[in-house]
């Protein structure tokens, strides 16, 4: 479904990905591991046209995404919970759910239907909805991005370092809705450092050093045979 | 006594269009981190429009809907041609390229209107007994139209879907993208609304002083220490600041001649920069 061909990337004049090829089949759950500054975010970045692509192919459900503005991506069915959260800091819970639900083609009982999905899994939304989004608690606002995510409903969600700096707590509650959004068909592409969670969720996993791919497995190979993540993440 | 009241409403008054005037420009570096030096000259060509259509049908309403729905026009051209490929680039790019509108704009102006000073008549006639002074009604009408201007901006930011557009894009634009606003769209009505805004204060302080083709320059200047005092691209902070610096002119202005007033703003404007940067009327950051 999301393909990357050979895919190349520049910030400003440092070339960051030589050459990146992933690909992340519908439904699909796909691990990218790798250590801090391999460019495992840039690969994100890159396919929401956020870093300069100078070189290699996008594609999503085989439509080229190279012109298609950043703002296009959500109507594809892509959205982004980055690193950072980025959550609206001064709106509301609800506001930040509101900025993907506002769009056109969706009736006000659907947007009830998939507000109350996401307050299901997340009940402490619910609960702060009248809250700015600044004064959630780092784990609360995780929810909140990908929770702000699955208000467009889409088709692959692009997951970056979910569960850094949260609590084990906070880190079940992510693993339960990364299963979720698997069993709702929703295909992931998961950036993680936590190596026993990635390879619990992910079907198959691809290793990044360097701006390259180095190593791609199916995670059943990869738990039976840890000695590559051993070489290359050094855990 | 009796001076002090009337200078607080002066104050008030000219504290409330200067607050609209000051709230599309804020609207407008919040949003896109531009600073509009053409802000003023919008003003200024919007109080224009408004005297030319009342010239032509008499009807100050609708010279002040016509002139907003122009200026708004206008600045969609500007934004579309001149800022929205400036978006990103080295911050004085833009104050370059709007300071070349601000005298493009001006001397069209004196091109089009000449030197001379328009005047628009006020809608509202009428005045009443404040102390020894008759008090003309339009400056109290004016100011209760200013404030439903920004209560109304206020209620669309705050509940409108595209109000949550905007404020989502001026947090964080990148985000907002990645949620699927079109944020180029979004750029551009802001910059079409703080014309709009611009543009209506424009026809509205005309009954005071005229309208000249240089009214502007003086209310971009203005406009700018309320921004800064109020606490760049923060709205709110900008209302209170107009109408703060708008009292303090006012109250300077029993002691000294009114022109010498205006130095007391730009005191402000020093002492706001030196002790609070970040603006006087929002909280201390952490």
């Amino acid at each position: 479904m999301l393909v990357l061909e050979n895919l190349n990337a520049h910030y400003g004049k440092s070339h960051v990905l030589h050459g990146v090829s992933v690909e992340v089949r519908a439904g699909e759950v796909v691990g990218l591991l790798g250590r801090n500054g391999v460019g495992k975010t840039t690969t994100l970045k890159a396919i929401m046209g956020l870093v300069r692509r100078t070189g290699g192919r996008i594609t999503f459900e085989g439509r080229d995404l190279t012109g298609v503005p950043t703002h296009g991506l959500a109507a594809l069915g892509i959205a982004w919970v980055p690193e950072e959260r980025r959550i609206f800091r001064l709106l509301t819970v609800l506001e930040n759910l509101r900025t993907g639900l506002d769009r056109p083609g969706l009736d006000e009982r659907k947007r009830q239907e998939l507000l109350e999905k996401v307050y299901r899994h997340f009940p402490v939304l619910r609960e702060r909805r009248n809250q700015a989004g600044g004064t959630l608690s780092g784990g609360e606002q995780q929810m909140l991005a990908i929770a702000r995510a699955m208000m467009l409903e889409p088709k692959i969600i692009l997951l970056d370092e979910p569960t850094e700096g949260l609590m084990p707590r906070m880190v079940s509650q992510i693993r339960e809705i990364v299963h979720a959004l698997h069993r709702d068909g929703v295909a992931i592409l998961l950036v993680e450092q936590n190596v026993p969670l990635t390879l619990e969720a992910a079907e198959r996993l691809y290793i990044m050093e360097k701006g390259v791919v180095r190593h791609h497995a199916s995670a059943a190979a990869l738990r039976a045979d840890q000695r590559v993540i051993h070489e290359y993440l050094g855990v | 006594m009796d001076q002090i009241v009337i200078q607080t409403i002066n104050g008030l008054v000219n504290g409330m269009v200067l607050a609209v005037v000051a709230s599309g420009l804020t609207l407008i570096f919040g949003i896109m981190d531009i600073v509009n030096f053409a802000h003023g000259d919008l003003m200024m060509l919007g109080a224009f429009v408004g005297a030319t259509v009342l010239g032509i049908t008499g009807n100050f309403w609708l010279a002040l809907f016509v002139a907003a729905i122009v200026i708004a026009m206008l600045g969609v051209l500007l934004q579309v041609t001149t800022l929205r490929p400036l978006i990103g680039r080295d911050p004085l790019t833009t104050i370059l390229a709007t300071f070349g509108i601000s005298l493009v704009l001006q001397k069209y102006a004196l091109w089009q209107w000449g030197p001379t000073v328009r005047k628009i008549s006020e809608p509202v006639s009428g005045q009443f007994a404040l102390f020894h002074l008759q008090y003309p009604w339009y400056r109290v009408a004016t100011a209760i139209l200013a404030g439903l201007i920004i209560g109304g901006l206020w209620l669309f930011l705050k509940y409108g879907k595209y109000g949550i557009w905007i404020r989502a894009t001026t947090q964080d634009r990148v985000m907002a993208q990645a949620m699927g606003i079109p944020v180029p769209l979004v750029h551009t009505a802001v910059f079409a609304i703080g014309s709009a805004m611009a543009a209506a204060s424009g026809v509205l302080f005309g009954p005071f002083a005229g309208v000249t083709q240089t009214m502007g320059s003086d209310f971009t200047l203005r406009a700018f220490i309320v921004v800064v005092v109020g606490g760049m691209g923060n709205l709110g902070g900008s209302i209170l600041a107009a109408i703060f610096v708008s009292l303090i002119e006012a109250y300077a202005a029993l002691v000294v001649s009114p022109a010498q007033a205006v130095i007391v703003s730009f005191v402000v404007l020093v002492l706001t920069m030196l002790f609070r940067p970040t603006g006087l009327f929002v909280p201390t950051p952490k």
